[in-house]
Formats: structure tokens, sequence, C-alpha cells
């Protein structure tokens, strides 16, 4: 019975070696007439970014060196440490953290303390901690939340202690619609990037037949949304996919007989990924263009050499390119400026730069944000009286030799 | 049933949509393309069967032992150098390679059948336990082996491993068949194929059945239970191992702690579509359910589509046909 077994599996191995080997005989016949959506046309050799300008009048944390505070004046970040989304929480905290340093260096009579609460970007559980937070006194102004859903979620408990923060991450329009006073969002939305996006594709990238695939998240369809708007006539067709999906053929067979020369993927890297990846196995030569929700450094692990063909748009600013701030990064991470680290810097210092003109309460530093109006390192911070930003960057980003780099301002 | 549904959505709404024009310009590709996963469902479905078929039992532990198949590839082709890009050897020599895969995968799967049924179900029926008792084990065995992975490997899938890229073939009806498609959806079905025939004309084969059919006369009749169930297990594994290479030949970022969980469920549900306990019935459920999630989600037109379609029809088919399309059980299969 034994020796049948071991025979049953030989005869398996050899049927699969002589079936591989005809098919690798019959891969060199031509007979290929590509149904493949070809390249053709566009324009994919994007040039690199290598530096950026920064505004010449940018405050910095470090301030004019005289400011005075009780050592008891504390800034808060809440939002994930920990949990699936912890390096995005990472960078932006470490971003705030470099800001406060900065500060206290330079103010010997201004010692701001710096308090962490972990949320792991979960809405279900970012209640608590940002209750906690609203209880101490000392914490009078805070950076986050970074997530769209998490920020939804506590909004309220935010506007009900009337205390001021500002989100460096969380790119849901809606979020400013809740006629919340303290809300501040320190970057683009997503009625922004969408048609930043769809520029980029058109205009940038030169595609004249774009297919659309969105996944069944409040981000994606909602970007989906502005981003259709964005393309008019340019979009050929539309898709949707699910969360946790891992075949792809059914969407993919209808781009391919699209035509389509470039594809937007509204949704994040998980399904991005592998999407993007079947894509180029079925043959596609345009280009895969995602929003920062697939800019990940995991998005070319599980993509491969897929990832050779894609493009991020995201309304965060390459902080790795500003030297003063990336190196004084390095020196105290060990790592580069991440995803929204300069974000998150920037929006620590508009928190400090109030507290060292006397702004030392809640009810002042938030009218102290209100009335803002100056440069940060990343862009200029000026809020409308939703909290919007009135002038956001829209960056495009691109896969090169393995690595996303900042590819320059898009959708201007 | 359907129409119901239909008529009790308000007339304005547009959530439902038949897209009869793509799906006959893309019907083609859908059905190679359902083929080619719906052979990967055949496989695993095949294990669910074959466990069925000789102890009544739903092996719900199937998906991670066909997870583990996944991992063994992984492990072993970042062993042998391979990488996000296609390796740069000789065909032979990735042939080989990937020949190393199978075996590490159907090695992988094989015992882990082999370590489920020796510690989730074998004490049990040592003591006589009531069949609901093995449902709870079988559930538990599979999130034990579930969370394990994860505390080892951790949330995220493991990195993308490039086999080879799918050259083209040939090209039927206009859309292109691809090496990669060939060598699932064929290596599938010779091995298919070959424990079809090592059932029906095998000495372990007819005790296989024997057991099926009557596992107390069997053993009166000197057919060795125990022998007979552990070689149920490790065939069914040895086809999940092998199932397990063509997922990650054809998803290489399937490769995750849950990554076996809903596959294993639809070919769960493709063994009881083609008729559960029947080596032939899996086949054609496997491919059944492949080609009616993608017809269906072309013509409505999202991904949502494709399991609410393919679960509907299950739900159908077993209304007209409890049996499923084929009916027979292991034990009275015409041998």
């Amino acid at each position: 019975m034994n020796r049948k077994k071991v025979m049953t599996s030989l005869a398996m191995a050899a049927t699969l070696t002589l079936l591989m080997t005809s098919c690798a005989n019959q891969a060199a016949t031509p007979g290929s007439t590509s149904a493949a959506a070809g390249g053709s046309g566009l324009n994919l050799d994007v040039k690199v970014l290598t530096s950026i300008e920064t505004p010449k009048d940018a405050v910095l944390p470090a301030g004019d060196g005289k400011a005075t505070c009780a050592d008891t004046t504390t800034l808060a970040y809440i939002g994930a440490e920990t949990g699936a989304n912890a390096q995005l929480g990472i960078n932006i905290f470490n971003g705030v953290q470099l800001a406060i340093d900065q500060h206290n260096k330079a103010n010997p009579g201004c010692q701001v303390a710096f308090k962490k609460f972990d949320t792991e970007g979960d809405p279900t559980k970012a209640t608590g901690p940002v209750t906690q937070a609203t209880k101490e006194e000392n914490i009078i102004g805070v950076v986050g939340l970074p997530f769209s859903g998490e920020s939804k979620a506590t909004g309220n408990i935010f506007e009900q202690v009337k205390m001021v923060h500002i989100t460096p991450a969380a790119t849901n329009p809606g979020l400013t619609e809740n006629g919340w006073t303290t809300f501040f969002r320190g970057l683009g939305n997503d009625a922004v990037q969408g048609p930043a996006a769809a520029k980029f594709m058109t205009g940038t990238l030169g595609a004249k037949k774009v297919y659309l695939v969105q996944d069944d998240s409040d981000y994606g369809i909602g970007l989906g949304g502005t981003t259709t708007t964005g393309l008019g006539d340019a979009m050929v067709g539309s898709d949707k996919v699910t969360t946790g999906q891992k075949d792809f053929s059914a969407t993919i067979s209808k781009i391919i007989n699209a035509k389509a020369d470039a594809v937007f993927y509204s949704g994040y890297f998980a399904e991005g990924a592998p999407f993007n990846q079947q894509l180029v196995a079925k043959g596609f030569k345009g280009a895969f263009v995602g929003p920062d929700g697939v800019k990940d450094d995991q998005f070319i692990k599980q993509a491969g050499d897929a990832s050779n063909n894609a493009f991020f748009t995201c309304p965060c600013i390459p902080g790795e390119l500003i030297p003063t701030f990336a190196d004084a990064y390095k020196t105290l991470t060990n790592a580069e400026p991440g995803t929204y680290s300069i974000e998150g810097y920037d929006a620590a210092t508009v928190l400090l730069a109030g507290i060292d003109k006397g702004n030392q309460d809640r009810a002042k530093l938030l009218e102290w944000v209100n009335n803002y109006d100056a440069s940060g390192l990343s862009k200029h911070y000026k809020w409308d009286d939703k909290g919007e930003l009135q002038a956001p960057a829209v960056y495009g980003y691109r896969v090169q030799d393995g690595k996303i780099v900042p590819i320059g301002a898009i959708g201007e | 049933m359907l129409s119901t549904v239909l008529t009790a959505v308000p007339a304005d709404s547009d959530w439902i949509n038949f897209d009869v024009a793509a799906l006959a310009q893309n019907f083609w590709s859908a059905t190679f393309d359902g083929l080619t996963f719906g052979a990967i469902y055949a496989l695993v479905a095949l294990g669910y069967t074959l466990v069925y078929g000789v102890l009544n039992l739903i092996n719900f532990a199937h998906s991670e032992v066909f997870i583990m198949g996944c991992y063994a590839v992984f492990f072993t082709l970042s062993f042998l150098g391979f990488g996000p890009s296609a390796p740069n050897l000789s065909f032979g020599a990735i042939l080989i390679n990937i020949i190393l895969a199978l075996i590490a995968a159907i090695v992988a799967s094989a015992v882990t059948a082999f370590l489920v049924e020796r510690l989730a179900y074998r004490p049990l029926r040592k003591r006589n336990a009531p069949r609901l008792v093995y449902l709870i084990t079988a559930i538990g065995a599979s999130f034990v082996i579930q969370y394990l992975i994860f505390l080892w490997r951790g949330p995220l899938p493991e990195p993308a491993l490039t086999m080879f890229i799918p050259t083209p073939i040939f090209e039927v009806f206009g859309t292109i068949i691809d090496s990669q498609q060939i060598v699932i959806v064929v290596a599938a079905v010779i091995m298919m194929v070959l424990v079809d025939q090592f059932i029906r004309r095998s000495r372990t084969g007819r005790g296989i059945r024997a057991v099926a059919q009557d596992p107390d006369t069997a053993t009166l009749m000197g057919v060795n239970k125990e022998k007979i169930i552990v070689t149920t297990f490790i065939i069914g594994g040895i086809l999940a191992g092998a199932a397990a290479l063509f997922y990650v030949m054809k998803i290489p970022s399937g490769v995750q702690y849950n990554g076996g969980f809903i596959l294993g469920i639809k070919a769960f549900a493709a063994a009881v579509l083609g008729g559960i306990g029947n080596v032939r019935g899996a086949l054609l459920g496997g491919l059944l359910l492949g080609l009616i999630g993608n017809y269906g989600q072309i013509l409505l037109g999202s991904s949502q589509w494709t399991d609410v379609v393919a679960f509907v029809v299950l739900v159908l088919v077993l209304l007209i046909r409890p049996q499923g399309i084929l009916g027979t059980s292991l034990g009275r299969s015409k041998a």
C-alpha cells in the first residue's frame, strides 16, 4: 500500500514535470497578439523630485527662545501606537516629539511636556483614550487623531471640552461637516485628492482611458466618487472590490477588455497590492495609480516587481526632502521620516507657537489656531471656519528601485 | 424568491443592474479564469469530501491544512532564492525548484492533516464521542492553527514571490490563455484523475470505500479502519498541498495566517454542490463554483456579488437536489 502511495506521488510529480516543460517550449511561440491593454502614449517616465522649496518665513518650533510657561503645560498625541496601522502613528508622533524637543531645547523658560494615548487606529477603541486625555487639565492641545473613522467617533468629545486638535492625516471630507469648532485638518482632504489624482492621470501621465476600481470602505467609496467626477469622459469603466478579496480576475478581465491605459485603485494596500500584481501578470502595461491608503512599503512587498508601474497620490508633503527636518528626524529616531511625519511636526509647531505667545489654556489656544495665518515647513497654514486648510497641496509619488519616491506637487 | 427581493427595492434605486453586454464581452476570459480558480477549489474540496466520506465529519481544520502548504511553498522558495522578481534561471532549474516547493507543500499539508487527525479526532473516536463534539474540535483545531501562525508570523501577508512570468500560449475566442492557467488546470485535473483512479482501483481505495459504506462490516472483513482513516486524511493533505502551490503561484501575497479561511469555505461549498462524499462531485462542484462566481460578478458589476451569486446558486441547487449534483456518496459510488 505504501509503495502505491509513493508511486502515485511520483506519477503526479512526473506528470507535472512533463506538463511544465512542454509549456516552456511553447512559451517561445509568438501568437500573442496582445489583447492586453498597452501603455502606448503614456508618459510613465515621470521625473523623481530631489528637493522641494520650503516657505522662507516658515515658523519653526524653536521660536525666539524667550518663551515662558508653566512647566505643567502639556501637549498630547492621540492615535495609533500599536496595532496593524501602528507605523503611520509612529511616523506622526515622532514628528511631534521632534518639534517639542526642538522647542524645549531653545526655550529654557518653557518646557512643554508630551503625552501619548494609544487608540490602535480603531474607532471603537478611540473614545476611551480621548476621554482620558480631555480629563487631564494640563493638556491644552492635541495632535490627532490620524484616521478618519476614529476622528468621526471622537470629534464630539473634543467639542464638549473645547479642546483644539489638529489631525495630521485624516482625509475624509465629511469630518468638517459636523459643526465642530475644535477640529482642524492639517492637510488636504479627499475632495482635493480625487480631482488632483484625475488631473495627474490625464495630464502628467497622459492617460486617455482610465479604469476606476474602488473598495467597500468609506474612504474608498468617498475618494472613488471625487475621482470619478474629476475624470469625466476619461473614465472608461469602474468596478468594486471587497475588503479581504484575493482573486481579482473578473475585474481585471473587464479592465483588459476596456483597453484601459491607467487604473486608479481607490482603497488600501492590502487589496491594492495583490490586485496590481494580478493585473500585471495578465499583461497590463499601463499605469497603476493609488491614493495615500496604498502608499506604503507593504504595497511593494506584496505586489513584488509588479509595483514598478505604480504611482501614488497623497495630500502629504515629502518631509524626507527637507534636509534640516530629515536630518533631525533621523538623529531622533534612526529612521527616515515617513508618511505624515512632517504633518505631525507642523501641527505641533502651530500649537507650540501659540504657547510661546502666551496662549496657555484650552480656550486661548483654540482661539490662536482659529486665527492662525503663517507658514510651516511643509505648507501655509490658515484654516477656514470649518477647519479646512485654504490652500492644501497634493503630491505625487512613484515606485523606483523598490522604494517610494516623490515626484512633485500634482493637480495644480 | 429573488423576484420578491427585487420588487421590495424602491424603483428609483439602481443597486442591482444586469450588465449583459459586459458578460458577453468578458464571457471567455471569465470562463478560463473561473476554471483556473475552480481547479484550486476542487483540489481542496476533495479533502473535505474524502474525510466526510469515511467519517461523516466536516473537517473544518482542512483550510489550515491548506494554508500550512502555502507557508511551506513560501519558505521553500525563499530558501531557494526566489524573490519579488521572476528568477533569472533556466526553465529546467525553475521547474526543479517548483517541484521541490510542491514536495515541501505536500509534506507540510499531509503532516498537518495527520496531526489534526491524531490530536483532535482520534482521541474522541476512542471514546465514542457524539458527532457534535467532533464539530467543535474541528473548529477549535482550525482556530488553534490559525492563531499559532498569527503569533509566529504576525498579521501581515508574507512578501510576494514570483515563480515565473505567465506567458501567453494560445488564443481562444479572442482570449489569451497563459502558461499559468494551463499549468494549474491541467495539473489539478491530472491529480484528481489519479485520486479518482486510486480510490476506484487500488486496494487502499477499496478499503476507503468499504469504510465509507459500512465501517463495522469493513472491519469484520479485515479492513484496518484506523489505518484507512489516517490514509484518507493524508491523501486530503497531499491534494491540499498541491492546491497550495497553485494558489501561491496565482496569488503570491495570499500567504497569511487566515488566508485559508474563505477558500476553505468555498471549497467546502464546492464539495456540497457536487455531492459531498463524491470524488467526481468535488471536481465538478469546484469548477462550477469558480465559474458561477466570476459570471455573477461580471453580470452584476461588482465583487460584492461574487459570493452572493455563488451561494444563491448553491442554495437553489440544494433545494432541487439536496444530495448535490452528482449526489452519490463515496461508499455507494460505482466502482
